[in-house]
């Protein structure tokens, strides 16, 4: 059994499942920018965040943050609507579109991590907020480019053993200001 | 004769998207109903009769596998065909979803046209 996982197979599995649902559900453009890693958390965070937990043998977290106006263009081009503001319907896209990704990044680790499980989705909207995930020594982050939209995604994933509370993925605490 | 279907999938996003892929796929299509988990789906079943299921696996309450094992456990549901359409794509799940009666499976992100093609063969 493997205890680590590189940056360079976390960012490959994660910009292969974006890759996917971009080019089928979504057919929006997709570039994804070179990763790099992060050990302290964003010190204030704006606009639409969601969180996918993993569970199992390793223990780990998916988040996709974005822009208000980007994801009214993802929950746009999911549903074939177009959307001016953030509302339940946008989230709901948001939310489907990290499960999809972080679902099939998951089902990648899957073939060298053994049986692993998903948490479903939370979505976070707001200005000026941070979140913290407990025992986790870093993220790694992947810049992706969709048109003029900068948005990204970060994992963290370490195995459950290493992790100072084993017994689940960590819950992700959000302080709003 | 048209066909009344249920959509199972807590993802109010995806609910929507089914419910036009199905009309992109000409099937005669009556009654569209939907559940937001395995739980909704039950109670919904107690009064709708439905000649197709769609559901998904994740999701909250009562997730797919558990609904798919009731459906199958009730003789007047368990002869409804139920395709799984999610985003668990893991060997083990699929395979338990297909031993306890599932007809088959799409894995998510998916296109019109793999619905489509899925329905045609069962419909």
């Amino acid at each position: 059994m493997i205890d680590r996982l590189s940056s360079e197979e976390i960012a490959a599995a994660v910009r292969s499942a974006s890759h996917e649902l971009f080019s089928t559900m979504l057919q929006l453009p997709l570039e994804a920018d070179a990763p790099y890693d992060e050990t302290a958390e964003p010190e204030s965070l704006d606009g639409v965040v969601a969180l996918v937990g993993i569970a199992g043998s390793w223990t780990g977290t998916g988040r996709i943050a974005c822009t208000p106006q980007f994801a009214c263009r993802l929950a746009g081009a999911l549903l074939m609507q177009p959307y001016e503001a953030v509302d339940e319907e946008v989230l709901d896209a948001v939310a489907e579109v990290s499960n999809m990704i972080i679902g099939n990044v998951k089902t990648i680790f899957e073939e060298k991590l053994g049986p692993l499980a998903l948490s479903v989705p939370t979505v976070i909207f707001g200005r000026n907020y941070r979140t913290h995930s407990s025992g986790v020594p870093k993220w790694t982050v992947i810049p992706f480019q969709t048109g003029e939209d900068s948005w990204n995604i970060s994992f963290c994933v370490i195995p459950t053993k290493m992790h100072p509370h084993p017994q689940a993925a960590r819950p992700e605490v959000v302080h709003v200001a | 004769m048209s066909l009344d279907v249920l959509i199972v999938d807590d993802s109010a996003a995806i609910r929507k998207i089914l419910h036009r892929v199905l009309i992109q796929a000409e099937i005669p299509l009556g009654k569209v109903h939907e559940a937001g988990d395995g739980l909704d789906a039950l109670e919904k079943l107690k009064t709708e009769t439905v000649g197709l299921i769609l559901s998904d696996i994740n999701m909250p309450n009562m997730d797919g596998i558990e609904f798919l094992g009731k459906l199958k456990e009730n003789a007047a549901l368990k002869s409804v065909p139920i395709v799984m359409v999610t985003t668990e794509g893991s060997q083990a799940k699929v395979m338990q979803a297909l031993e306890l009666g599932a007809v088959g499976y799409v894995r998510k992100p998916f296109t019109a046209e793999q619905i489509k093609e899925k329905l045609t063969g069962i419909i």
